[in-house]
């Protein structure tokens, strides 16, 4: 009877260790796909989850190009710019009328989508009232491939949409329900993330991960001695685009010979601070490097609270880190992964819908901000809550700015 | 026989009547007492790999920011050792911290206010936990887990999944600042004296008639029911406790790190495997509550350690997970051996001359007493 429950409490206690491992890994999957970060996969051959070395060369250096290419159409409203490249003919599609949309989200579960998720309900206000489109039907996957997978089959099945626009969560999970999507003859529409397909009217997306790492480790690389030490913070492991925005940088950081950490944080304040703290204490922090910014003011205030001298750093152009940048006047570059995306795919279907010819991969454009923009950007976003995303790209649009500023999610 | 009794009888006063530091070793032997001795040799290793840790100014910040999983991990003390489980801390932390942000944000008149709700609210949980588990006689593992989704989906609902702004600083005071320019070391960080007043609370707490009743419940709620406490008001009031613990862990954590939906998550978990760590027996009766708070350190310690040695960011969640398990199977290993082990005839013979015909459960019995603090 003792001897049972002996057993019972050993068992009971490598439970909860059990659990705790998989508490650990498993918030921080969400948070992967929550991390708001696009892949171009069906732009390279480095989309496979289960590749252990993300960096791929090819991608790279044309990533590095498009860092400096000339973007077709008008730099008031990048959302609509390009890269010069094969273009769809859309006049199958033309209709006259309004039209009803289906978008099949990832998630809205980090601050840069739901600042898109925003400025995109807004768009949609405008294109309505110029009859584009009816309506638009939105299924939220919550970071979830087979909430995504079942949400655009159910779209298909209803077969009310005159068209689709898919957010994917991953690129694998959902290559084969966008394929399924496009059979349906309808325009098809995706964004941010890649499928491995190529049978969608067009891919919008941002320059890349690369561009985001060759930006920032060149950035800290010029800022920094070699030899000294920098900390990367990274969201988590495994998704393409964070993969990429690493892969570039750790290749820079190797060769200018920048002494780089990474560890994992899964966006988590207090997991970051402590991970400064712990390095501070180890030896002197010069430069901190992440993945994407949410969590770059905790980074910095693990400095202040330690007394030690703030690094030279790379966050993102959230607000809390323009907002901090600016009052500690340290070192740093906001890197951008253009959250004016949001705009893209609806804009995209107005002109399907017109039957213009549109990019077949609508590469658009990613400048970080640097710091003599610094002040302008602020001034542009006055009032923004700290979670919105300065380059938003939503000034135009109904609703500016008590909509962003309010940020209550649609 | 009576030789045996005479003997038995020296053996007990001998065990009784030892010097202070001869208790002391024994009590180093249980695991309650060995999680001590794993965190100095884990604080040793740190300090060996990286002496600037073990100064009093780095080393004082290190004990503020373990204060929030300390106080939780005491937290979880009550309801484990009273035979329960509370996993909804964790979302009782984030809910906490997101009301911190989104209710005071950056309004300093609202810092009491908002305090006082959340202390209020952190305290009708624990008692809809309490009452729900001992009242309804719905295992605690399902009402706490119900709760624990419960608070996730509001807090999902309200936020949305992700970070919002960060409360008035002075609010955030409470678990960054301290008291500045302490003579050696530097400062004395809030987070370090609610931690001290916690355990001191905790301790007294333990050792008064609440304490008491809550160990027997643990150990055996239909004798202690048969004894005349009132098990559902026992054990209600250690989930009451539980959540304030967590809603403590919650302010402080708003004021270390700052409003994010991620904070807080896992951190029943943690605190259960620190109480564990802490020598505890899961499924109650038997711990000390100081333990649990040294689990924490142990814990927090480890992952620190892990962090100096350049463990691969990939590879850190195994190395500590198979670490913990280790540890708390050699701690059960220890329980085990010492209720077969060296004390047992002195518990034999004390039964016998309290006339127990059945020496063999019945020594069991009380060697547990023996072990509760």
């Amino acid at each position: 009877m003792r001897n049972n429950s002996v057993r019972a409490i050993a068992l009971a206690a490598a439970l909860p260790l059990v659990a705790l491992t998989a508490c650990t890994t498993e918030p921080s999957v969400t948070q992967t796909t929550g991390a708001g970060t696009g892949s171009p996969g069906t732009n390279g051959a480095a989309s496979s989850p289960a590749s252990k070395d993300w960096f791929d060369q090819a991608l790279y250096d044309t990533q590095f190009k498009q860092r400096s290419a000339t973007f077709e159409g008008n730099p008031e409203q990048p959302y609509l710019q390009y890269i010069a490249g094969p273009m769809t003919d859309t006049s199958k599609y033309a209709a006259k009328g309004p039209k009803k949309v289906c978008f099949a989200n990832a998630s809205i579960s980090n601050p840069w989508r739901q600042t898109g998720w925003i400025t995109m309900n807004q768009q949609l206000k405008a294109l309505q009232s110029s009859g584009v489109i009816s309506g638009m039907e939105t299924r939220d996957a919550k970071d979830n491939d087979n909430t995504q997978i079942a949400d655009i089959d159910y779209f298909i099945a209803e077969g009310k949409c005159d068209a689709f626009v898919i957010s994917p969560n991953s690129t694998a999970a959902l290559t084969q329900a966008v394929e399924r999507a496009c059979q349906t003859g309808k325009p098809v529409v995706v964004f941010d993330r890649g499928v491995d397909t190529k049978c969608a009217t067009t891919f919008i997306h941002p320059i890349g991960g690369f561009a985001w790492g060759i930006d920032t480790a060149t950035f800290l690389s010029d800022k920094l001695q070699s030899g000294d030490k920098v900390v990367a913070l990274r969201i988590l492991p495994g998704v393409d685009v964070l993969e990429h925005r690493w892969a570039a940088a750790k290749k820079i950081f190797a060769e200018k010979g920048i002494q780089a950490k990474d560890y994992f944080t899964g966006a988590d304040p207090a997991e970051i601070k402590k991970i400064i703290s712990d390095e501070l204490a180890a030896g002197d922090v010069k430069g901190v490097w992440m993945d994407a910014g949410d969590g770059a003011v905790a980074a910095l205030e693990a400095f202040e609270d330690a007394g030690k001298p703030l690094p030279v750093m790379t966050g993102e152009d959230e607000m809390s880190f323009l907002t901090k940048w600016k009052q500690t006047g340290i070192t740093a570059m906001a890197p951008v992964y253009s959250n004016f995306q949001w705009r893209t795919p609806l804009l995209a279907l107005e002109k399907i819908f017109k039957g213009e010819q549109i990019p077949t991969e609508w590469v658009l454009p990613q400048k970080p901000i640097l710091a003599d923009e610094l002040d302008s950007w602020l001034q542009r976003n006055q009032g923004m809550p700290s979670g919105h995303y300065a380059k938003f790209g939503g000034e135009d649009l109904p609703g500016y700015p008590q909509v962003w500023q309010q940020r209550q999610m649609p | 026989m009576s030789t045996a009794l005479n003997s038995g009888h020296s053996a007990i006063l001998k065990q009784n009547r030892a010097s202070r530091s001869e208790r002391l070793l024994r009590a180093l032997r249980t695991p309650g007492g060995a999680i001590f001795i794993l965190l100095i040799v884990l604080l040793a290793a740190i300090i060996a790999l990286n002496p600037s840790f073990g100064e009093p100014g780095s080393f004082i910040r290190f004990i503020g920011r373990t204060a929030p999983i300390a106080i939780a991990a005491i937290g979880q003390y009550f309801v484990i050792v009273g035979g329960e489980f509370d996993l909804s801390m964790g979302s009782v932390v984030t809910m906490q911290v997101i009301i911190a942000g989104n209710l005071i944000r950056q309004d300093d008149a609202k810092v009491i206010p908002v305090l006082v709700l959340m202390l209020v609210l952190g305290a009708a949980i624990g008692l809809v936990n309490g009452l729900i588990t001992t009242l309804l006689q719905v295992p605690s593992f399902i009402v706490t887990l119900g709760m624990m989704l419960a608070l996730l989906g509001l807090v999902l609902y309200w936020t949305g999944g992700a970070a919002q702004g960060n409360p008035a600083d002075s609010f955030r005071q409470i678990g960054r600042g301290g008291i500045q320019n302490v003579p050696v070391l530097d400062i004395i960080p809030y987070p370090v004296l609610i931690l001290t007043a916690v355990a001191i609370t905790a301790f007294v707490l333990m050792r008064r008639p609440f304490g008491r009743m809550l160990i027997a419940v643990g150990d055996n709620p239909a004798a202690a029911a048969l004894a005349g406490s009132r098990v559902w008001w026992v054990r209600t009031r250690a989930f009451i406790m539980s959540s304030l613990s967590a809603t403590l862990a919650g302010i402080l954590l708003v004021g270390y790190a700052g409003v994010h939906p991620s904070v807080g998550r896992g951190y029943e978990f943690t605190a259960i495997t620190a109480v564990v760590l802490g020598g505890v027996a899961l499924g109650g009766g038997r711990g000390w509550v100081l333990s649990a708070a040294a689990g924490a350190f142990a814990l927090e310690s480890l992952f620190t350690l892990l962090n100096f040695m350049g463990v691969q960011a990939t590879w850190r969640d195994t190395v500590q997970g198979a670490i913990i398990i280790v540890a708390v199977a050699a701690a059960s290993r220890s329980w085990q051996r010492k209720r077969k082990g060296a004390t047992a005839s002195a518990h034999d013979e004390q039964h016998q001359l309290a006339a127990t015909p059945t020496p063999a459960e019945g020594a069991e019995q009380s060697e547990q007493g023996g072990e509760r603090v």
